[in-house]
């Protein structure tokens, strides 16, 4: 019963938390966060913590983290790499990224919901001494979404540590929650029988086996609800209320089976043999791998040779005894077939995986005999977990073979980059200084020019707004003039008064079109910035080209060389890992199905006495008949 | 009374089998052990992925050229998406068909990666096909042009499909 409690309590919380984990954004505004969900919401755990991961790393290695997108779903994003860790049954890192949140400087709601992850992942890890001391930090305001998973948790943690009374008190107060329908009735029937409660317990046990849903998970527990209570009557000999509860249980269920063969108990107690052959003879026609369809295939004639019908009985025995046989052969060639190796190779076939089902459809494989029995083990948490890592051993083996070839390739594209740039860049280079000589003495041209022009703006200078024609004028101007007096000579007054008229008239030309020179020059300087700044960006852009074709193929080496050694060691360590997951694999599988085996030798025992009991009782009985006669 | 039916099938076992002992079990201790290494070793490959994604940004998609679509649903879109095709300056670049997982994982708010590509600097054309199916189960046959503008950094734009519309959000 209490493993029964601790499984189920495991399946609630990883139902509840598979629909609370990755739980999108409002609005997704960073693309990258948005795209480990997208992986995350498919099941691909291992993308969807090496997308955020990266995303994480990136938001924090940011100057100013607070203008990045992540900023806004910085905690979501916390909470949900710790959830995908979990997902893909990374505890130990799981467990680490949710205290770096407890640790941080959050908010209170925010340290109780990590506070909160972390208590549900010792429970999971069946810790529950640490799960109650983290649940015990939780203090003040608690988001309304954990608030019922929380108190479950609080009971879930109660429970497994004896507090019963304290787990009812708890479940009691969480009847009326609609997420944990069924689940709440449950766990408190449960909760109340231990604790002594007797009618309590039967109560809400009987109340969960009657409840109404359309839900998978509620249909599941109401059916393991009176699969228990009733199992609970047949042991106490209340047979005819263990035969009522039985019968509720769904008849395509996962506890359908065992439900069946009870229920067929529950009549055979109660000497109504008839009865109890109609769900024996249905569950005896059911697929034999099943124990308790095998158990059936006994009980059926049992109930025959108690009915006084001994032929029929003997004739159900020998199929009995046939159908064991075979099963017996089965399970001997399964466990030849798992020492081969077979095994584990049907487990890694790719095409399972892609279907939802897979665990059914291994069962369908040609040439995997031990994989009939496979459901039955599967039922098994620790076979479930070694199974699910040996799995994601072999998703690693697969991806760290195509990161290698992917070096390769990496480093084959170097390669011809390199052969590619290196002849070409010298050339480029000497071209690229040749003009990076001559663009930056026009840029000085043009600062000098700039300056002048502001200087202009206080202290007018329309001399240096005169055109070439007007300097070269001027120019003359003065060498006349100069050559005019050359040697002390005198100048005469018609002489002078026309250079002093030409000159007049270039300065009247020069001050008079000084404002809309002035004006013009700023014009032309504009033009020149415009075109200074189209240089600029083509610089730019040349130089971002040519540091990019460096970059194209320098500085890998390095990188390349320690990616590669951390490749070879990890396929080293997962070789090595897959092989023990394997073997341990293999071990369980063979234990199991040798039990399995054990157990089919002994009914073969059991029926083959059963069978010379019934032909011996049906000659008796012919023998009186005759002599009756 | 049940017991002692039940205990008939036993009761007739006249020579009881003991279990074999099983040559090797597997105890607790050495599977916690292994699973410890297992998640060591996830850890140690997560690592070696991040390290070569930044590798491969760095090789295949430098920043000055790097041009990354991203695919987004409408938030509270039904329509039933088949099929995206993005064209780059009208060469067609990617194609993606819709598995159920897939749709279901956009239609939770997660958004795909669709393509991630290299381009050169200045106006390029991008061109959106839309394939599904409308609620009523009418084909839904869409196409968008949006012209983009790639500038120095990476350029990062979010196509958001609806049965009415495709928008860019440019990043």
């Amino acid at each position: 019963m209490n493993r029964l409690v601790i499984v189920l309590t495991m399946l609630i919380f990883s139902a509840s938390s598979a629909s609370a984990a990755p739980a999108a954004p409002k609005k997704p505004r960073d693309l990258y966060f948005g795209e480990a969900l997208y992986y995350a919401f498919q099941g691909d755990w291992f993308d969807a913590i090496a997308r955020l991961d990266t995303e994480l790393v990136q938001h924090y290695g940011l100057d100013e983290p607070e203008r990045d997108t992540l900023h806004y779903y910085i905690n979501q994003a916390e909470f949900d790499v710790g959830d995908f860790e979990l997902f893909y049954r990374m505890h130990q890192r799981a467990g680490r990224a949710i205290k770096s949140v407890i640790e941080g400087n959050v908010e209170e709601s925010v340290r109780n919901e990590a506070v909160f992850r972390l208590a549900r992942i010792y429970f999971q890890k069946d810790q529950p001494q640490n799960a109650q001391q983290a649940v015990d930090r939780i203090k003040g305001a608690v988001p309304e979404k954990i608030r019922a998973d929380l108190a479950f948790l609080r009971a879930n943690i109660a429970l497994a540590s004896g507090g019963n009374a304290e787990a009812a008190r708890i479940l009691k107060d969480l009847q009326g929650e609609k997420s944990l329908e069924g689940f709440s009735s449950y766990n408190l029937g449960i909760a109340l029988l231990r604790n002594g409660s007797e009618q309590d317990g039967r109560a809400y046990l009987d109340r969960t086996g009657r409840i109404e849903s359309n839900s998978p998970a509620a249909l599941a527990i109401r059916d393991k609800a009176n699969l228990v209570l009733g199992e609970k009557l047949l042991a106490e000999n209340k047979f005819e209320a263990a035969k009522e509860t039985l019968d509720r249980v769904r008849l395509s269920g996962p506890f359908s089976n065992r439900a069946l063969l009870s229920s067929g108990w529950a009549d055979a107690s109660r000497e109504q043999f008839k009865s109890a052959l109609a769900p024996w003879t249905l569950l005896s026609e059911r697929a034999v791998t099943d124990e308790a369809v095998q158990e059936a295939m006994l009980a059926v004639p049992y109930a025959y040779g108690r009915l006084g019908v001994y032929s029929k009985a003997a004739l159900l025995y020998g199929r009995a005894l046939e159908a064991f046989s075979a099963e017996i052969d089965k399970l001997g060639a399964s466990i030849t077939s798992i020492r081969e190796g077979k095994f584990l190779k049907a487990l890694a076939r790719e095409e399972l995986k892609q279907d939802p089902e897979w665990v059914v459809k291994l069962r369908e494989l040609p040439e995997t005999p031990e994989t009939f029995y496979l459901l039955d083990l599967m039922a098994s948490h620790d076979f479930q977990e070694s199974l699910k890592n040996y799995l994601d051993l072999e998703e690693l083996r697969k991806k760290l073979e195509v990161w290698s070839r992917d070096l390769a390739a990496f480093e084959d594209i170097i390669q011809k980059r390199r052969a590619y740039y290196q002849p070409l860049l010298p050339a480029i280079d000497r071209e690229f200084r040749r003009l990076d000589s001559q663009m930056r003495l026009r840029l000085e041209q043009r600062d000098h020019i700039e300056q002048r022009l502001h200087a202009m703006l206080v202290a007018p200078r329309p001399d240096y707004l005169a055109t070439a024609e007007e300097r070269i004028l001027g120019g003359q101007i003065t060498l006349l003039e100069r050559k005019l007096t050359a040697g002390g000579k005198g100048v005469s007054g018609e002489v002078e008064a026309r250079i002093k008229r030409l000159r007049g008239a270039l300065l009247w030309n020069i001050y008079t079109e000084y404002d809309r020179r002035f004006t013009e020059a700023h014009r032309h300087l504009r033009d020149l910035n415009r075109e200074i700044d189209l240089l600029k960006k083509q610089y730019t852009a040349f130089v971002r080209a040519r540091q990019a074709a460096t970059q194209s193929y320098e500085g890998y080496d390095d990188v390349i060389r320690r990616l590669r050694t951390q490749i070879t060691t990890a396929r080293g360590k997962v070789g090595e890992l897959m092989s023990r997951q394997g073997h341990m694999l293999e071990v369980m599988a063979v234990n199991e199905l040798t039990r399995r085996r054990d157990r089919l030798e002994e009914f073969q025992i059991k029926a083959r006495f059963a069978m010379a009991d019934s032909y011996d009782r049906a000659t008796k009985a012919q023998n009186k008949k005759r002599l009756e006669q | 009374m049940c017991n002692i039916i039940r205990g008939f099938i036993l009761s007739i076992t006249v020579l009881m089998l003991s279990f074999p002992v099983h040559a090797e079990d597997v105890s607790k201790e050495q599977m916690k052990g292994l699973d410890e290494q297992v998640q060591e070793i996830k850890g140690d490959v997560l690592g070696i992925s991040a390290e070569l994604n930044r590798l491969e940004e760095k090789l295949l998609y430098p920043s000055t050229t790097q041009v990354a679509v991203f695919v987004s649903l409408a938030k509270g879109e039904t329509f039933r998406l088949d099929s995206v095709e993005i064209q780059l300056d009208g060469a067609p670049v990617a194609h993606h068909l819709y598995s159920f997982k897939e749709l279901e994982a956009l239609q939770k708010g997660g958004m795909q990666r669709i393509y991630t590509g290299n381009v050169r600097s200045g106006e390029h054309v991008l061109q959106i096909f839309v394939a599904g199916k409308a609620g009523g189960g009418a084909d839904v046959q869409k196409s968008e042009r949006f012209k983009i503008n790639k500038d120095v950094g990476p350029k990062i734009v979010e196509i958001s499909l609806a049965a009415q519309s495709i928008t860019l959000n440019d990043r």
